[in-house]
């Protein structure tokens, strides 16, 4: 049937369709089309291309400083959030306690709330504890943020996973440790790895948590930004183009793992934002 | 089938560090919103509801305020009016392309908030690419200025930021529209266009609510697009909280702000839970 739906041509559809492809890639293409332009960011046509800004990118010291200093965060970052998202999934899709419903939206919330809020409230926290910023407390504040990824990302693993085979390993006699290891993880592993890869990509490119837990040392999205403030080169947009590609490239293996054990359309915005999404189908 | 060791073990860690991490900070800022700042900047402890009346005292607040909600609304309708086309063009015409255009969208919805904004950026300025652009065919003869630093430049920046927000549960509530609903609608003779408005778009309402909550939570409490495009005119509420936590130094009033803004966004997000569950079949 949906043979017959979907070969009825709607070309207004199809060419606004594309207008709005047009819409989402415009900005990029201009972009990375300019980090090559030898007169500057702006001005019409690009004239004088060259690979000088990239030859400046790679010598920027202070650059590469922020881009070392975002891969630590974001390992360190991926660890904490799947460290307390995989239990939290496993929590909420196979343990009742009381308190249960506030706890899964507080896990998520930080997915659909802007990111000041909980930018600025851990600031009041660290200070009032009275500890110093720096890297370690942008690390801790990407980690909290992102369990709301990771719990959805292996939430959805869990719920296509096939139950019996834990059942009948428990039934053959090994403990929970014995069967979490033998049959929940690596079940669970193709969910784990896209978590990690987009927990990675979401991280390196924070900016507005960062914003208010930055100390002296800057990530990379926090040098760009204190940058655009100096005026800006194509460098910035040279450097825009590798994140770009770097982003490109793990999405898109994300979305491979994703399809792969999942049906596609089910991601961590939405399912935010769906309220069934993360009700247990076995409770 | 699991032990209550098994339950603890999986509960009890992710719950300490949610509250320590997440609960207590919450708790904090609420506290901060009753304290006050005395001069030299000593924060005073005793409770009182000085911050809130200031909110409606002082009418640069609401001004603020009242804009960033006007922004947030036109920044949901563009995105709406972009992203469910595009969701339904997907859902149902686009075949056998529809994984790769899937992916297509999905690329700009996780790629770098700061890249997308700082390439507006390029094109909007005075001698950005689009002033560049109406130069060189002699539409313009000097740059325009009202393209960048205005708050139509905010509101098209977020607009292609969220436009992919929106269209993911809105791509998603389509691919679960009952196909054979939409065949019986066809063969009992009603017109294409009736379909739609009277099968598809009704089936597809959560799929609208969740996106366009998304947009307006996510662009109410944006301030890195009011600072990258958006100048003076372009200010939002959210500046203000993070001027106030920077170089104006007083928490208390900041927190006062962002408490709002936390009661809104809730209060929203659970309006939003309550009528999705009610359209949902």
């Amino acid at each position: 049937m949906s043979g017959a739906l979907q070969s009825s041509r709607a070309p207004l559809l199809t060419t606004y369709a594309l207008l709005v492809y047009a819409f989402l890639y415009f900005p990029i293409v201009v972009l990375v089309v300019y980090s090559f332009n030898g007169s500057g960011v702006g001005g019409f046509p690009p004239s004088g291309w060259t690979f000088d800004w990239y030859r400046q990118l790679f010598a920027d010291a202070s650059l590469w400083d922020a881009v070392l200093n975002s891969f630590i965060v974001a390992a360190v970052a991926v660890a904490i959030s799947l460290g307390l998202g995989l239990p939290a999934a496993l929590a909420l899709d196979r343990a009742q306690f009381p308190g249960k419903a506030l706890f899964r939206r507080l896990v998520l919330l930080p997915l659909i709330l802007p990111g000041i809020i909980t930018g600025l409230s851990l600031l009041m926290l660290f200070v009032g504890v009275g500890m110093k910023l720096s890297l370690v407390t942008v690390t801790l504040g990407h980690g909290t943020a992102l369990i709301s990824v990771a719990t959805t990302e292996i939430f959805a693993g869990l719920q296509k996973m096939d139950r019996a085979q834990e059942e009948a390993s428990l039934d053959l006699g090994a403990n929970h440790w014995k069967t979490f290891w033998r049959i929940t993880f690596p079940n669970l592993k193709v969910s784990l790895i896209a978590a990690a890869l987009l927990i990675f990509t979401l991280s390196l490119d924070e900016i507005a948590v960062t914003f208010f837990l930055i100390g002296r040392d800057n990530t990379l999205p926090l040098e760009i930004w204190s940058r655009l403030r100096r005026g800006i080169t194509p460098e910035i947009n040279a450097i825009s183009t590798l994140i770009l590609l770097f982003s490109i490239s793990t999405i898109l293996i994300w979305y491979r793992l994703r399809t792969r054990t999942q049906h596609a359309g089910e991601s961590p915005a939405e399912a935010a934002m769906l309220p069934s999404s993360l009700e247990g189908e076995h409770s | 089938m699991y032990s209550r060791a098994y339950k603890s073990a999986v509960t009890i860690p992710p719950l300490l560090w949610v509250t320590v991490f997440l609960l207590i900070p919450y708790a904090i800022l609420f506290c901060y919103s009753f304290w006050t700042v005395a001069p030299l900047q000593v924060i005073v402890h005793n409770w009182n509801l000085h911050n809130y009346a200031q909110l409606f005292r002082n009418s640069l607040y609401l001004t603020v305020l009242l804009r960033s909600i006007r922004i947030a609304g036109a920044v949901t309708l563009l995105a709406l009016l972009l992203g469910y086309p595009l969701a339904y063009y997907l859902s149902f015409h686009a075949a056998k392309r529809k994984d790769l255009l899937y992916q297509l969208v999905i690329i700009p919805l996780w790629a770098s908030y700061l890249v997308r904004g700082y390439a507006w950026k390029t094109i909007l300025g005075s001698d950005g690419v689009l002033n560049g652009f109406l130069q060189y065919l002699h539409i313009t003869h000097r740059p325009v200025e009202f393209f960048l630093y205005s708050p139509f430049a905010v509101i098209l920046t977020l607009t292609h930021i969220y436009t992919p927000f929106t269209f993911l549960p809105i791509y998603a509530s389509l691919e679960h529209v009952p196909r054979n609903l939409v065949e019986a609608s066809h063969d009992l003779g009603a017109s294409p266009f009736s379909t739609f408005v009277r099968v598809i778009l009704p089936l597809s309402l959560p799929g609208i609510l969740a996106g366009a909550t998304f947009a307006f939570v996510l662009t109410l409490g944006d301030f890195l697009a009011p600072l990258l495009v958006g100048g003076p005119s372009g200010i939002m509420i959210s500046n203000i909280v993070v001027s106030l936590f920077g170089a104006a130094y007083n928490w208390p009033l900041g927190a006062a702000i962002s408490l709002c803004m936390l009661l809104l966004v809730v209060s929203l997000l659970f309006a939003t839970e309550r009528l999705e569950k009610r359209f949902t079949i």
